[in-house]
């Protein structure tokens, strides 16, 4: 379903990313993890075209992002986000942020949307929020309902960018339960996180960057048990110590 | 020697009409200063470099000029230009509406500026187009976050159509001057100017205020 290829990026003479290739299949759970500033979230925002590239290819569903013909906007609205930041509109009610892209990109009925935004509110546990504005919520409620916003654009495939990071802890886990039952239900994911309880839990492989290239991609229970890597192993055995 | 305020009444429609002057100027400077100045923001902040460029020389030479100067400028030196006469109440309102867009140009650019680039990337994620990303994400937080600058703006932008008074335009200043000369009374009618001038600018200063309180979330 994405398929990246030899994909490189820099900044000016800077190297994010370095020759990246990675496939995620239909249904499969990929957590992406690493050192901050490995360029993990740059490479999963090159995934939907948010980040543009110089060098490689990005395939969705055979669909390239990067070429010059491909229509972006209409690729991206079957890839959902869910940002470290939230990034829900602060202007906006809760119900008008998860209404508002079903209205204006899928060219549903208000009526349509608002009903659907209510079905993934009231899923998540946040009904009685529809009418409150982002900043009265909290940064768990937040994060549920930017979730509830890309998933109501029924997409193909979901990209989460530390979306725990940003949380206090003790809004981690139900931010998790979500992404967990969606990961069951045989969505297609790409995560980056280091949450590595999440990973165990529903990871299918685990990729590992490290100074912008793809330094290990595993299947999970051979990415826990023997890390091929050295970087992998020291990281593992800093994050996993406590 | 007694202050004599009659005046005022006797001749109440004349500076009634001058401050109507005043306030047509000041609107339809900001309403043009506003639309010019968003296209002047626009083209500023565009990829294309010529148009950024064009935007920019066309900001910074304005801005480096004083009021005065350009509008004497344009009153000798647009008749020569278009070939015929122009009124002086015309000259003076095109003259506002182009120099005042080089401020509101800046302020707009920073209210765009100002809305964080996390917000741009989560409206193209969700497949909105550049334009609805603008229009629905973007400008109504960047027109919140400036609200405040633009009407600081545009109260001063009031006070200075006073000096139209050069070019003889009868606003306010210039009727109450007129009446002052020929009643007599400079000291009645410079005082009513001035107190008229100070409670609509403190006024409007205080909304401005009220505003900027009622943002800070």
């Amino acid at each position: 379903m994405i398929e990246m290829s030899h994909v490189s990026k820099w900044y000016s003479s800077f190297r994010v990313l370095d020759d990246c290739s990675l496939k995620i299949q239909k249904g499969e759970v990929v957590v992406i993890c690493g050192p901050s500033g490995s360029g993990k979230s740059t490479l999963i925002k090159c995934m939907n075209g948010l980040e543009p590239f110089q060098k490689g290819e990005v395939l969705i569903n055979g669909i390239s992002v990067g070429a010059r013909g491909t229509n972006l906007p209409q690729l991206r609205s079957r890839i959902g986000m869910v940002f470290q930041n939230f990034e829900l509109f602060p202007h906006m009610t809760v119900l008008k942020n998860i209404a508002l892209p079903q209205i204006k990109v899928l060219n549903r009925s208000r009526a349509e949307a608002e009903a659907r935004a209510e079905q993934l509110l009231d899923r998540m546990g946040l009904k009685v929020q529809a009418q409150k504005f982002p900043a009265q919520l909290s940064g768990g409620q937040q994060q549920r309902v930017a979730i509830a916003r890309a998933l109501a654009m029924d997409p193909l495939a979901m990209l989460f960018d530390e979306p725990t990071s940003a949380l206090d802890p003790e809004m981690i886990n139900e931010v998790l339960d979500v992404m967990v039952a969606l990961a069951q239900e045989g969505m297609t994911m790409a995560v980056v996180t280091h949450e590595m309880g999440f990973a165990r839990r529903v990871a299918d492989r685990i990729v590992f960057m490290d100074e912008g290239a793809i330094v290990e991609d595993a299947a999970k229970d051979e990415f826990f048990g023997t890390p091929r890597s050295d970087r992998a192993q020291l990281f593992l055995s800093k994050i996993l110590q406590h | 020697m007694g202050f004599d305020f009659n005046v005022l009444w006797q001749y109440k429609e004349l500076l009634l009409h001058g401050l109507m002057v005043s306030f047509q100027l000041t609107l339809v400077a900001i309403a043009g200063g506003i639309v010019l100045g968003t296209f002047l923001a626009l083209m500023r902040m565009s990829r294309l470099r010529v148009l950024s460029a064009l935007a920019g020389l066309y900001v910074n030479f304005l801005r480096s000029l004083p009021l005065i100067l350009v509008i004497f400028w344009f009153y000798v030196l647009a008749p020569k230009i278009v070939g015929h006469p122009i009124d002086a109440y015309s000259s003076v309102l095109i003259t506002f509406i182009l120099f005042e867009a080089a401020y509101y140009c800046e302020i707009i650019r920073a209210g765009i500026s100002s809305v964080k680039r996390g917000q741009v990337q989560a409206g193209l994620a969700m497949g909105l187009t550049h334009l609805n990303m603008m229009r629905y994400v973007v400008l109504p937080q960047a027109f919140r976050n400036m609200l405040p600058v633009l009407l600081t703006q545009s109260i001063i932008m009031f006070q200075d159509t006073s000096i139209v008074y050069i070019v003889g335009v009868r606003d306010f200043l210039t009727t109450a001057d007129v009446v002052a000369n020929s009643t007599n009374r400079p000291i009645e009618l410079y005082t009513t100017v001035a107190v008229t001038y100070l409670v609509i600018c403190f006024a409007a200063s205080r909304l401005v205020g009220r505003l900027q309180r009622s943002y800070a979330l």
